[in-house]
């Protein structure tokens, strides 16, 4: 690999090898990835290139076939591995949000905390509202999500992730279900969070976004990178044809 | 407001015409509709009543919790759970099938002649109840429960919530709001088949009633106690429309049309 990470800090997150098949579909085939503390990385290429598919399987939601996931040089795709313990330590966000619709914002918020990592609900809460003041939805704490707009929504459930102060956040796809005007607000957050240290994996069709905030790009196509490296470099001068050809569809509309 | 008038009294018309007006009006009043026997029936009718609620009330918990843990066991995935799920589903199958008088029959005459000892027939009448009930009440959470979308499930998972968590604080919530219309429903028909514990000799307001009718040699006090149960499903049955309607509101918000 060519390309050195900001930092020069540890290994957080590394999978070798990561084969993943869906009946007959093939959709990773041999992943190798680094995440560095501190690292924000931008996953990018076509639909179905298994960007999706790479961070379930990072979180353990999708068993892999092959290979290896390594957290803090854990083998954490070890069958022996505490599976909700391993998932605690991610906070993931999603593309339709899935903010809890039964439970009001706040409640969304501080489910993980309470449930999964046994902190008091009055101190749950206190870190809960702090969290929500921040990117100004405090007065909607007790709200249920239905009454929020999608951005609100989405950034109440980066909020929820990160309420548990997980080592690795996992961003898949967060402004692709959001109106065009409702994007900036969520990515606004996601470049504080990275600003503030967060260690981040994101797939993300945001070319420009990627490109400010990232670090890193890694192009995924047919289910293995083919380009990856510092994101200045890979946007100003692709490698590979693959990358250049993806990119220029971007540029171009 | 003066159609409707005009309407209710055209229709109080028919009804006089048809049933009041009819020859043997005076003598159905007389063994059905008679204060005085209503008045007398009245205590002992009352008092078995309290009997049918404090059996629907024992009911309705275990109803909660057998129907639940069926439908959990009918959701179980994987080859492992095969025997379980089998069961659960013939299970099922079986009890929504069997009329409710012959489950009360078979348990509450078999169960004590199996174990040889005397069990209180209220006890027998709430187990055969919470049987049955159960079958139709463990189909609706199941269907509750496929109804919630698998990404709920994931974003509770991603979190580290367990299986069993996961269920309960995030899958069962939702399934059983989204269900409320027809869990309220059974209920409202549990109401009334809490009645026919009766036929097992438990003294409840139907029982009572059949003593009262041949003290007088009228049916009236059977209609005290069809008052009396009317009088308890009302309610529920507004409270099933309010909800049903509120969630109907819930899911139509944001739309226009």
């Amino acid at each position: 690999m060519s390309a050195v990470p900001r930092t020069s800090s540890a290994v957080v997150l590394r999978t070798e090898g990561i084969h993943k098949s869906f009946g007959g579909n093939r959709v990773l085939s041999g992943v190798d990835l680094e995440l560095a503390e501190h690292e924000v990385v931008a996953l990018i290429g076509p639909s179905g290139s298994g960007k999706s598919t790479l961070l379930r399987c990072i979180d353990l939601l999708e068993p892999i076939d092959d290979g290896r996931i390594l957290l803090r040089d854990v083998d954490i795709s070890d069958p022996r591995t505490h599976l909700d313990r391993t998932r605690a330590r991610f906070g993931v966000v999603f593309q339709q949000f899935n903010l809890f619709p039964h439970l009001t914002v706040l409640d969304n918020v501080t489910l993980a905390s309470r449930e999964v990592h046994r902190v008091s609900k009055a101190e749950a809460e206190q870190r809960g509202m702090e969290l929500l003041d921040r990117i100004g939805l405090a007065d909607k704490a007790r709200e249920h999500p239905d009454r929020l707009s999608g951005g609100q929504q989405q950034r109440a459930a980066i909020v929820r992730a990160v309420a548990t102060d997980p080592e690795v956040l996992l961003l898949d796809e967060i402004t692709s279900a959001l109106d065009p005007m409702l994007v900036g607000e969520v990515l606004a957050l996601v470049r504080d969070l990275a600003a503030e240290g967060a260690t981040i994996l994101m797939a993300t069709h945001e070319m420009a976004f990627a490109r400010d905030v990232a670090h890193r790009v890694v192009f995924l196509d047919g289910g293995t990178i083919v380009e990856q490296g510092p994101s200045a470099e890979v946007f100003a001068n692709p490698q590979e044809a693959r990358t250049r050809e993806f990119l220029a569809r971007f540029s171009a509309g | 407001m003066l159609i409707a008038a005009v309407s209710t009294v055209v229709f109080a018309v028919a009804v006089w015409l048809l049933v009041i007006n009819t020859p043997g009006w005076a003598r159905v009043q007389d063994s059905f509709f008679d204060p005085e026997t209503a008045v007398a029936a009245f205590p002992r009718v009352a008092e078995g009543f309290l009997t049918n609620l404090r059996i629907l009330g024992y009911a309705v918990v275990g109803v909660a919790i057998f129907g639940t843990l069926l439908a959990f066991l009918r959701t179980l995935r994987g080859p492992v759970f095969f025997p379980l799920r089998t069961l659960a589903t013939g299970y099922t199958d079986l009890f929504r099938g069997i009329p409710l008088i012959i489950v009360l029959y078979l348990v509450g005459f078999a169960i004590p002649g199996l174990l040889d000892v005397r069990i209180p027939k209220e006890l027998l009448g709430t187990v055969a109840l919470v049987l049955t009930y159960s079958a139709y009440v463990s189909e609706v959470i199941r269907a509750g429960i496929e109804g919630v979308h698998p990404s709920q499930r994931l974003a509770a998972r991603a979190l580290g919530l367990s299986h069993a968590k996961t269920l309960r604080l995030v899958v069962l919530p939702q399934a059983i709001r989204k269900q409320a219309p027809a869990l309220m429903n059974d209920f409202v028909s549990m109401q009334k088949d809490v009645g026919l514990v009766s036929i097992l000799g438990a003294v409840d307001a139907i029982r009572g009633a059949q003593i009262e009718t041949a003290k007088f040699a009228d049916f009236t006090p059977y209609v005290v106690a069809a008052v009396l149960f009317v009088l308890l499903a009302i309610p529920t049955i507004r409270l099933a429309d309010w909800v049903t309607a509120r969630l109907r509101r819930r899911e139509q918000m944001g739309s226009i049309v």
